[in-house]
């Protein structure tokens, strides 16, 4: 076959025009000539014999009539024993061995193979002459790490083949052949331990997508109890600069039980980037007694690297996940900030002078948005095997303002949004995951009644604190008081987390449930009070107590006697009469919410604050003096 | 020999497009004029080798029969240790009255570092001003923002950081200040005795608007080059709101689709190539940028200061002459003060915390509700914080800003309403004055 040549006639930035003769093919790879090097670029589009083409480097200092090759193949990666641990660009290059060849600075039309052909992996063959086999099926393992990983047939032979031989046991580089298949027409086929497959194609070698159900523990309190995240699911962490997206993912990426986490930075700070890499070898996962960077792969297109590999990194990344989620694994994937790759699809739209959408997006956005999401799932595969793709998106709202594009386009096909919220991380309540913003239809650790009382409870001590600015804390009830004191509570000691303290920073999912139960039944006792200013000192307390608490690790002693010290505590101020009777929140709820709507009721019918304080002292008020 | 064109097609604001071929992409021309020579630089390059150029002094007053000849080489500066102490316009012309200098030129806009090159910043930059030092403590390699409206004292503030730094070269990179504020800048760093680790880079509002673009790129790279040398490196930019709106000119002139409020939808791209300059190089010096963002109308969703505020390691918010501690934010602070002292997080939590609910009894007190006694505890307490903490004339190293920090609280305070874990009261609670 004769490769389509061309000649550049047009730059613009990171997009090119180039005059071809012979046969294009839509996003096919192509390299532009530019004094020694060769600089990998994309078909974006197609005019006669005119086509565009993203590139994937710099353009500075490109002539126009330099020349153009044509590749024949779609932008792909290589899929392969020994992905994980590494650190990728956007085009699967890796950059440590970049590094080590080119120093300090990134120079263009550099690439390296991103698997090492060097290295030996212990080879078991599973088929065996005679077998019938197509793409994805497996004909041996490796063992990479803590997982058996599966060679495989190359996704891309669809049809069936026969194994005419495979190679016996023993350390093999991923270049050699360890297995001989035939096709329909008799052609042998080698079978190497690695292949190419192109990113923008999703893998479907799976025999059914199963619903999400099972809960993926992040040991992040709020999300695991108020907003879950199941394996197979999606969600998207939306927010303005500084909310805190970036820290929960690298802390998600830290502590979510899963097997694998891919890490796709995306036209983010490089020194972000920097703290996994060099944070994640020393960090040792208890569960597995092994370093987390040997579950992490890392994608990084940072801010300053060329625009156009930012939008193909997160390809690159979703593809490695669906690889691993082949081998019957649950993947994780981190993808920070989609917004960034949004904004790449309208740099390009733009230099391609597409009619534009909403805040000059392509008007393609939403699709390509699904699209992206729906390679997520839970799967059951062909040998009866179950694997997970998750997604995760940081969402970077310009303006902080979720009615943007990305942010609505993205809601539209997550399963649960963790909304960041500018009040929160003001007012430093981390992880500042706005409670009554959010939202999950993801199952949960606790009941789904559980769920909805505590939603109930911190929207109502929210009207309160509303109403508390404008009525004032005298013309607040007590009970309405404790309320707000309660819900306080359960958002400063269980939903606000500590990320740098090394206890408090993960809650393993067991000890949720147990300090969950502790605090449920605080906010579901009757407590008495002689005035608010003793309500608050106990809360105070009570406050202290957890705080510590939460720092301690289980099983200590002190474990056991902080949580003593909050029983005695609260014991103190349940009134003798009350402790076998304990009202319960619910009911607490439903007569705050009736005073309330009696307190509206009236001042719709006119009656000025002196009235309402009357209303009030009526009601259950302990204020003497209003 | 050098080829020159004399037929200039198409002039539109500051762009003008000759047809010529074999011109590299980025290259820089050379435009004569009636009024002299100017650079311009090739910005896009059409089927048919139409040249767009963007021309350094501006389309005013370009004929279309002046001289345009290309240079074969992109926009570069003169590079060595004789810098320091200079000072020159955004385009690295003498602006000092002294010599120009002649050697090799550096290439401006040169590549990313490989992020696996980078290290994580572990020094912190005392700045002696307990709002950063305590609450928002700026690292060596951070790139950080000051947001302010125009009015508000940024430079003063910028000035001082710098001189009070321990660095040994300070790049100043002025885009379209005031003059007064280019005397200002460098009559201070003069008094100071820091001229001589210094070279400024002034762009001033009169001057013609592209080279705004280049002063920052001057800046960096010479920044680069330093850092390289091994050199602790501190890059001011002011005002970058003034360079954004550069780039916004000449995004319209092109007639690129806008993004927002008339900005360009690369201005993220834009604002980070220069920004992700900062780094620390292992084995050699490191590059800390802190520049000034001044919001228009102080609107943080303003295009500018928003998508910086996405890109910057944080803000310092300058108003009413203060660094507020809402909306200031260090995201490095973590990497470094937890090597300080022991309490020096946690107190920083705990003050912002309280000083929050200060401001909840102040809106309360104007609405005019009683004042509790939890009220009265807030309301001295964000006094004293007021005046011993948050004051700009406050000069005052850490540990000593630490201590004030919990003579402060015990004034006001039991220590169990403070929210700090125990431990902590017992080893630093003052018994001065038990409330
Ligand atoms: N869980 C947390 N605990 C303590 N501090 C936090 C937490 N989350 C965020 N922060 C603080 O907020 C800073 C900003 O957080 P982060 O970098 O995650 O913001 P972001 O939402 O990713 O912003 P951007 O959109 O600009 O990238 C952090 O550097 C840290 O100081
Ligand atoms: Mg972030």
């Amino acid at each position: 076959m004769i490769k389509t040549a061309g000649i550049v006639s047009g730059i613009n930035g990171s997009m090119i025009t180039v005059e071809f003769s012979g046969s294009v093919r839509q996003n096919e790879v192509a390299y532009v000539l530019h004094e020694d090097m060769r600089l990998k670029a994309e078909v974006v589009r197609i005019k006669g014999r005119r086509a565009d083409l993203q590139v994937f480097e710099s353009t500075r200092g490109l002539k126009s009539g330099a020349e153009v090759e044509f590749s024949g193949g779609l932008l792909s990666v290589e899929l392969g024993p020994g992905l994980l641990g590494q650190l990728f660009d956007g085009l699967q290059n890796p950059l440590d061995r970049l590094a080590a060849r080119h120093g300090f600075f990134l120079k263009r039309g550099e690439y390296i193979t991103p698997l090492q052909e060097d290295k030996t992996w212990s080879f078991v063959p599973t088929a065996k002459a005679g077998d019938r086999v197509s793409g994805g099926d497996t004909i041996g393992t490796v063992i990479e790490g803590r997982f058996i990983h599966k060679i495989v047939v190359p996704f891309y032979l669809t049809l069936l083949h026969d194994v005419i031989h495979v190679i016996e046991p023993g350390d093999y580089t991923i270049k050699e052949k360890v297995a001989l298949l035939k096709d329909n027409s008799g052609q042998p086929i080698p079978v190497t331990m690695s292949f190419m497959w192109p990113v923008k194609r999703p893998v479907t070698l799976y025999e059914e997508r199963l619903p999400p159900v099972e809960q993926l523990v992040t040991r992040i309190r709020i999300i695991d109890t108020l907003f879950p995240v199941s394996k197979g699911g999606t969600y998207c962490v939306p927010g303005p600069f500084g909310a805190g997206k970036t820290v929960l993912q690298q802390l998600t990426a830290k502590s979510a039980e899963v097997d694998i986490v891919i890490v796709a930075a995306c036209g983010e700070r490089a020194g972000e980037v920097v703290e996994t890499i060099r944070e994640f070898p020393m960090i040792i996962d208890p569960s597995t007694a092994e370093p987390l960077i040997n579950r992490t792969i890392i994608v990084c297109n940072t801010s300053s690297m060329p625009v156009a590999a930012r939008e193909s990194s997160v390809y690159t990344a979703i593809t490695m996940a669906e690889y691993y989620r082949h081998m019957g694994l649950h993947v994780l994937l981190l993808a920070d900030s989609t917004s960034r790759w949004a904004q790449a699809m309208r740099e390009r739209s733009g230099r391609l002078e597409e009619i534009p959408g909403e805040e000059a997006f392509p008007a393609y956005l939403q699709s390509v948005i699904a699209d992206f999401y729906e390679r997520s799932g839970l799967v059951r595969l062909k040998d009866g095997g179950k694997g997970s793709v998750t997604i995760g998106g940081a969402v970077s709202p310009a303006g902080g303002n979720f009615e943007e594009p990305v942010t609505q386009a993205t809601l539209k096909t997550v399963g649960a949004f963790h909304a960041l919220s500018r009040e929160r991380s003001d007012a430093r309540r981390y992880p500042a995951i706005d409670p009554l913003e959010s939202w999950s239809k993801y199952k949960g650790a606790i009941s789904p009644a559980q769920r909805s009382q505590l939603f109930k409870l911190l929207k109502r001590a929210d009207e309160i604190g509303q109403m508390m600015k404008v009525v004032g804390e005298e013309g607040t009830s007590l009970d309405d008081f404790m309320l707000y004191l309660k819900a306080e509570l359960f958002d400063e000691v269980y939903l606000q987390q500590n990320a740098y303290d090394e206890v408090d920073g993960a809650t393993s999912i067991g000890r949720q449930a147990h300090v969950f139960s502790i605090i449920f039944d605080i906010l579901n006792t009757h407590m008495e009070f002689k005035g608010k200013d003793e309500a608050r000192r106990f809360f105070n307390e009570m406050r202290q107590h957890f705080l510590d608490y939460n720092t301690i690790p289980e099983g200590a002693v002190a474990f056991d006697e902080k949580e003593e010290n909050i029983m005695t505590l609260l014991l103190e101020h349940v009134p003798v009469s009350d402790r076998s009777c304990v009202r319960t929140l619910s009911e607490a709820l439903v007569e705050s919410d009736l005073d309330s709507f009696f307190r509206r009721s009236k001042m719709a019918g006119g009656i000025d604050k002196k009235d309402l304080s009357i209303v009030i002292k009526d009601g259950k008020s302990d204020e003497k003096n209003i | 020999m050098k080829k020159i064109y004399n037929r200039i097609l198409q002039i539109s604001g500051n762009i003008i497009a000759v047809r010529a071929s074999g011109i590299k992409y980025g290259e820089l021309a050379i435009v004569k004029t009636s009024q002299g020579k100017t650079f311009a630089e090739v910005i896009r390059i059409n089927a048919s080798d139409e040249i767009f150029l963007q021309v350094f002094a501006g389309g005013s007053g370009i004929s279309t029969g002046d001289e345009v000849y290309f240079l074969g080489r992109h926009m570069g500066i003169p590079f060595s240790e004789n810098l320091l102490g200079r000072i020159f316009t955004a385009t690295g012309e003498p602006r000092d009255g002294g010599p120009h200098l002649t050697e090799a030129l550096t290439e401006i806009s040169g590549p990313a570092v490989n992020p696996a090159k980078r290290i994580v910043p572990t020094n912190m930059i005392h700045t002696g001003i307990p709002m950063i030092d305590i609450f928002n403590s700026l690292v060596e390699s951070q790139k950080i923002s000051i947001f302010t409206t125009s009015g508000e004292p940024y430079n003063e503030l910028v000035v001082r950081i710098a001189l009070q730094a321990k660095v040994d070269a300070i790049v100043v990179g002025g885009m379209g200040i005031r003059y007064d504020d280019y005397l200002f800048i460098k009559d201070s760093i003069e008094k100071g005795g820091a001229f001589g680790r210094c070279v400024l880079f002034i762009h001033t509002a009169s001057d013609p608007v592209v080279e705004c673009l280049i002063a920052a790129d001057i800046s960096l790279a010479v920044a680069e080059r330093f850092a390289l040398e091994g050199k602790k490196v501190l890059v001011l930019l002011t005002d970058m709101t003034n360079f954004c709106d550069a780039l916004k000119e000449i995004a319209v002139v092109m007639e690129q689709i806008p993004s927002n409020r008339g900005y360009p939808g690369d201005l993220y791209s834009q604002l980070a190539v220069r920004y992700e300059k900062a780094v620390s190089f292992e084995g050699a010096g490191s590059i800390t940028i802190l520049s000034v963002t001044t919001m228009p109308g102080n609107d943080v969703t303003h295009p500018v200061p928003d998508n910086t505020g996405y890109i910057t390691e944080g803000q310092y918010y300058l108003n009413n002459g203060r660094i507020e501690p809402f909306g200031s934010l260090s995201r490095l602070k973590q990497l470094v003060n937890k090597d300080t002292r022991a309490d020096h997080r946690p107190l920083m939590t705990s003050m912002i915390q309280l000083y929050a609910f200060y401001r909840e009894t102040m809106e309360k007190r104007a609405m005019g509700f009683r004042m509790s006694q939890w009220d009265e505890k807030l309301l001295k307490y964000g006094n004293l914080f007021e005046a011993g903490i948050m004051d700009l004339s406050v000069n005052i190293a850490l540990y000593e800003a630490l201590d004030m920090g919990w003579r402060i609280l015990a004034e006001c305070f039991t220590p169990e309403e403070t929210g700090l874990r125990s431990e902590l009261i017992k080893t630093y609670w003052p018994d001065i004055c038990k409330a």
